[in-house]
Formats: structure tokens, C-alpha cells, sequence
């Protein structure tokens, strides 16, 4: 399987004339452009974040940190709604992922065994809900009406199964395990659910790992579910701490005890190093999956 | 449920011995499977095809004590009602021209992103490029948002420390109608260009390279074969995602829209999915927005039909 990146070397033993090379040049120029657009706003904010306030609300900080300060930071550990965010966010995600693992599983396996009757059908019964649903209204009058408001489930549960992902299971265990090795298993009297747990399973590492990054990134940074489901303060998650800090109060998540000036001043410096605290696991994760996240999408392009 | 399968399968099945008896025999042998489906299944019918039937509010007057089934019938008072109201036209308008400028530019974005990555020579470049543009795409619509507020404050940005550096006077970008749309596809873009480019340099690295060789051979230029063989090599990949696009067409990026509207934009940011939310859940017209909800899906859906329809004809590829 390709791993997302081309191989030039169908070109390199190629001479290069002159037309090749203004074409290179225009190549890498547009590339090194494209480089400084996608990464200016986050350096940007990287360096705004770690830089005295006054500095920042003056517009002098452009592109490197000026009067490297951490007061944004400090002030931040000492709210407790955005602390409270965080735990929160960290449960939803992982009871949420676990949820999602085990219902994708259980729905993929089955449906890509070839030797399963009625298989068609059922796919096409769940493919069907990729193209038309509810809507949100009825989506959330059931939520409602099972009970789910204000609960951790109501963030779980209706969301339990992507079905694109399922999809993408499916077709990884249809193309990546071979049908005689089943076949084998079967014949030694192993048992379907055994020969999903002890055989499947530790074979599809792969696809489990990108499943657990899809969804787990998908908890992490989603509000919408939690702005209609949950009212509790308590039980925000931090997608939606962080909306009211970075677009609805301006002051609120600074300590009572500083003046009104000074406080405004925090509260529009404080929203950087928000930014840097809310994203800082998946960029650290970043380096290390991203190769797991490109063959995640390289699979289901795999028509299923 | 699987015992009155069971029964209708089987009572045929004793006299007829044969493809009827085998499927049953088959069905039996695999219980097993069948109950590792039970949760999954369940969960489909009661979180998709629940709202489904929910929607059947759309043509009552839902009242909570009633429920679904207690409340009356009005047909198609709510949706009348919709197609008359001063502000039908507007929501119309904006989500079919966001959607619609989002498809024309975004769009072909990516692929010229994935041609200039596989045009890279060195390997370690490409490899930068690619992860680099990746990045945002792992940022949550509400820090994007926030991104986008504090590097276009009209105060303390560089975008309008920049302006004003150049004796232009500072814009406030998000407070006007007139900069929402480029700012919200702009900002999609350089959220999403990388990520979705992805598919298509998997499928560049599938062309086959003889043809680049016999092209160089018979003196195309780089950029003719970029033209001649790159790209007519991935038109069935960008056919099927064109068409998933449109899947999405009334509904995309929805989640950002409402971070970022405000009483000063809402002429071009108020569109039906952010409609149906705020009437809706915030001031409870159940009925009447599932009703436009309903409408904003039968769009979607006649919309990829005539498209999946369309690439079948033309160029043979369609999802289904």
C-alpha cells in the first residue's frame, strides 16, 4: 500500500532542460507559499501566546514572541472552569471511543463476511442513513424523550457509529484478511465470536489504531452535541469553555481580584494561550499518527 | 424478532427442499453473527430511523404533553408557511451561494494541491508539504474561530496592523455582511486543502509512469502531462468525491457558521441548518423547523441523485 507519498522516481532519471526548470521554480515557489499561508497564523498564535499582553494588544507582535512572558498561562491554571473542561472532555472521549470501537466492530465484522445471508440487505439499510436522516429537530425530541439530556450519554450514544467508518472497517477486514484463513479457523471448530477476538482483531491493529484517532479527535473537538444536550456548567466539555472564552464573555475567565482595564487586557491575551492549552494533545500527537490518519483515508477510498 | 423469522422461513422449507431450506440452515449456523449485529442494528433504527420517523412532526402541530403520535395533523401548513416568510429567499440564497462558491473554489484547491505535490521532485519536500498543510485540518472548528478572531481583530491582528501599516484603515472583517462568505470559504480552505488533497495524490501514485515516459518521449511538456495524464488519471476519484460533496450540500460546515454569526453579519450568515437551530431548540417551533429541516433534506437528496445520475452517464463512474 502506498504511503501517501509519490515516488518521484519515474522523473528523476530524466534530464532537465530549461523549461523544466522555470516549471520546477514555479512548482516550489507556489509550495513554499502555500507553507507560509498555512503555518503564519499558527506561529502567530504560538508566539502571541508566550508574549507580555501589552506587547500583543498593541499589534507588536507579528511573529515572534516579544517580552517572552507566561502570565497568560499561569492566569489559566487558575481557572477552574476550563480544568473542569479538560477532565470532562477527557471521560467523553474515552468512554466515547470505546463505545465507538466496540459498535463499529461489532456491526463490520459480521456484515463482511461473505457467507452471511441478509448481509446486503443490512447494508443497505444502514448505507441509506449516509444520504437522508431526521434532521435535528427529531434527532434531538429523541434524545430528549429517552432521557439523554444532560447526561455524558447524550454525547455518546447518538453518535455511536460513523457510518462512513464502519465502512472503512468493513472494507479493511473484507481486502486485508484472507477469507481461507476464516475458512480454516471454522473447520478447526473455532467459534465466530473467538475467531473475532483471537484471530480478526490482533490482525486489524492497523485499522483499530486509525479508528481510535478518528473518533477520539472527533470527541475531543466537538461542541455542537454538548450546546444542545447539556445545560450543567459542570459537565461541559472543553470545546465549549473555550467557545464562551474565546467568543462570547470577554472577561470572565479572568481572576475577579485584577482591575477592569487590566482585566480586559487579560482576558484578550488569555485567549491565546487557550488556543495553545485546548489544542496541545493533538498536536503532540500529531507527528506520531500521521501516517495512521493519511492510510485511514487511503482505506476507505478503497470503494466499499 | 429472530423466532418469527425462523417460523416463516422454515414452515415453506419442509416442503420444498431446497434454496430456502439452505439459507435458513445457513442463518442458523451463523446466530452468532446475527447477535454481534443485534446492538448495531438496534442502534440504527432507534438513532437514524427514529428522527425518520420523528419527522412526521414536520406535518403535525407537535405538542410535547401529545407526543408524536397524540399531536394533530395540519399537512403542509409549516412549510407553506416557510416558502412565505420575508426571510425564506435569504436563507435560501446564502446556504445554496456558500455552498456553491465552497464547491467552484475549495474544491479544485485540493486538486491543484495534490498535482503540485506530486510535481515536487524531492521526496523530503513533498513529505513537509503534505504534513504541513495537514495540520489544521486537526483543529477544532471553535479554535479556528477563535483563530480567525483574534487575527482579524480589527485592533490588535496583524492582518489589520498590516492594513494599517499600509495607511489603509483597520476592516472588522467579522461584523460585515459583505466579508463573511470570503472569510468562512477562505478559512475552509486553509483549514481542509491539505486533508483532502490527500485522496487524490493516493490516487496520482496509482498512474501508470510508462505514460509519463512515453509522453516525455514524444516531447510533452511538464505541464501537458500534468494536463493529458495526471489529471484525466484521477477524473474517477474526483468524480466520486464531487459527488460526496454534494451529498453534504445543504449542510456543510453548519458547526462553524454559527460560531461565526453575529447580529451584524446575519444577512449573509443566516442560513436554513443555523435557522432551524436557533428557532427551533433555543426558541422551541419544534413543528415548523422540522418542517424546513425536512425541505433542506429532500434538497440535499434530489441533488445527489441528479449528480450521481449525471456521472453515470457521462463519465461511468457513480456510487452506485
Amino acid at each position: 500500500m502506498v504511503k501517501g507519498e509519490i515516488s518521484m522516481s519515474k522523473q528523476a532519471s530524466i534530464s532537465r532542460s530549461p523549461d523544466e526548470k522555470i516549471f520546477d521554480a514555479v512548482i516550489y515557489t507556489i509550495a513554499a507559499l502555500i507553507i507560509v499561508i498555512v503555518l503564519y497564523p499558527l506561529i502567530f498564535v504560538v508566539s502571541a501566546s508566550f508574549s507580555d499582553p501589552t506587547k500583543v494588544l498593541s499589534g507588536e507582535v507579528w511573529l515572534l514572541p516579544k517580552n517572552i512572558s507566561l502570565d497568560a498561562y499561569t492566569n489559566i491554571l487558575h481557572n477552574g472552569k476550563i480544568w473542569t473542561g479538560y477532565t470532562n472532555t477527557i471521560i467523553y472521549t474515552v468512554v466515547g471511543t470505546a463505545v465507538n470501537i466496540i459498535m463499529t466492530v461489532l456491526a463490520a465484522y459480521p456484515l463482511s463476511r461473505p457467507d452471511l445471508p441478509g448481509r446486503k440487505v443490512l447494508m443497505v439499510i444502514i448505507t441509506l442513513t449516509m444520504f437522508f436522516g431526521g434532521g435535528l429537530i427529531p434527532s434531538y425530541l429523541l434524545v430528549k424523550n429517552l432521557g439523554l439530556l444532560d447526561t455524558m450519554w447524550a454525547l455518546i450514544i447518538p453518535g455511536a457509529i460513523a457510518t462512513y467508518n464502519l465502512i472503512v472497517m468493513r472494507t479493511y477486514f473484507q481486502t486485508s484478511i484472507p477469507w481461507e484463513l476464516q475458512e480454516a479457523a471454522h473447520i478447526d471448530g473455532c467459534s465466530n465470536w473467538r475467531l473475532l477476538l483471537n484471530i480478526i482483531l490482533p490482525l486489524s491493529k492497523p485499522i483499530l489504531a486509525v479508528m481510535v484517532l478518528f473518533y477520539a479527535v472527533g470527541h475531543w473537538n466537538s461542541y455542537f452535541n454538548a450546546l444542545i444536550y447539556i445545560r450543567n456548567e459542570a459537565r461541559y466539555p472543553l470545546q465549549l469553555i473555550l467557545r464562551e472564552i474565546l467568543l462570547i464573555s470577554q472577561s470572565d475567565a479572568v481572576d475577579a481580584n485584577v482591575g477592569l482595564e487590566n482585566k480586559v487586557m487579560l482576558a484578550e491575551s488569555i485567549k491565546y494561550a487557550v488556543i495553545m492549552i485546548s489544542s496541545l494533545p493533538i498536536l503532540i500527537m500529531y507527528p506520531f499518527v500521521q501516517r495512521h490518519f493519511v492510510k485511514g483515508v487511503m482505506i476507505g477510498s478503497i470503494k466499499g | 424478532m429472530k423466532s418469527a423469522q425462523v417460523h416463516v422461513n422454515a414452515a415453506p422449507s419442509r416442503k420444498i427442499p431446497g434454496r430456502r431450506g439452505r439459507v435458513w440452515k445457513q442463518m442458523a449456523k451463523r446466530v452468532d453473527l446475527y447477535l454481534m449485529l443485534l446492538l448495531p442494528i438496534v442502534w440504527y433504527l432507534i438513532f437514524h430511523y427514529g428522527p425518520m420517523y420523528g419527522l412526521q412532526i414536520a406535518f403535525k402541530n407537535f405538542n410535547p404533553a401529545k407526543g408524536i403520535i397524540g399531536s394533530s395533523w395540519v399537512g403542509f401548513d409549516h412549510i407553506l408557511r416557510f416558502f412565505d416568510s420575508f426571510y425564506f429567499w435569504r436563507l435560501l440564497w446564502n446556504t445554496l451561494s456558500i455552498n456553491l462558491f465552497s464547491l467552484l473554489i475549495a474544491f479544485p484547491i485540493s486538486i491543484l494541491l495534490a498535482l503540485i505535490v506530486n510535481e515536487i521532485r524531492s521526496k523530503t519536500f513533498s513529505k513537509i508539504l503534505q504534513n504541513i498543510t495537514f495540520i489544521p485540518h486537526f483543529i477544532s472548528v471553535v479554535v479556528i474561530v477563535g483563530i480567525l478572531n483574534v487575527f482579524l481583530s480589527p485592533t490588535t491582528g496583524p492582518i489589520n496592523s498590516l492594513i494599517e501599516a499600509l495607511g489603509g484603515s483597520p476592516i472588522r472583517f467579522l461584523e460585515e455582511a459583505g466579508w463573511f462568505k470570503t472569510i468562512f470559504i477562505g478559512s475552509n480552505i486553509w483549514q481542509n486543502m491539505g486533508w483532502q488533497s490527500i485522496i487524490y495524490i493516493a490516487a496520482l501514485s496509482g498512474v501508470n509512469p510508462q505514460l509519463y515516459e512515453a509522453a516525455k518521449i514524444d516531447g510533452a511538456s511538464r505541464l501537458r502531462r500534468v494536463w493529458h495524464i495526471s489529471l484525466p488519471g484521477i477524473v474517477p476519484v474526483i468524480v466520486i468525491m464531487l459527488i460526496l460533496d454534494i451529498g453534504h450540500f445543504m449542510d456543510i460546515g453548519f458547526e462553524k457558521i454559527l460560531l461565526m454569526q453575529n447580529n451584524l453579519n446575519i444577512e449573509s450568515s443566516d442560513v436554513i441548518s443555523t435557522f432551524v437551530y436557533t428557532t427551533g431548540i433555543l426558541k422551541g417551533e419544534y413543528s415548523y423547523t422540522a418542517a424546513i429541516g425536512l425541505f433542506n433534506s429532500v434538497i440535499n437528496l434530489i441533488l445527489l441523485l441528479l449528480v450521481n445520475r449525471f456521472a453515470r452517464k457521462v463519465s461511468e463512474t457513480s456510487l452506485w
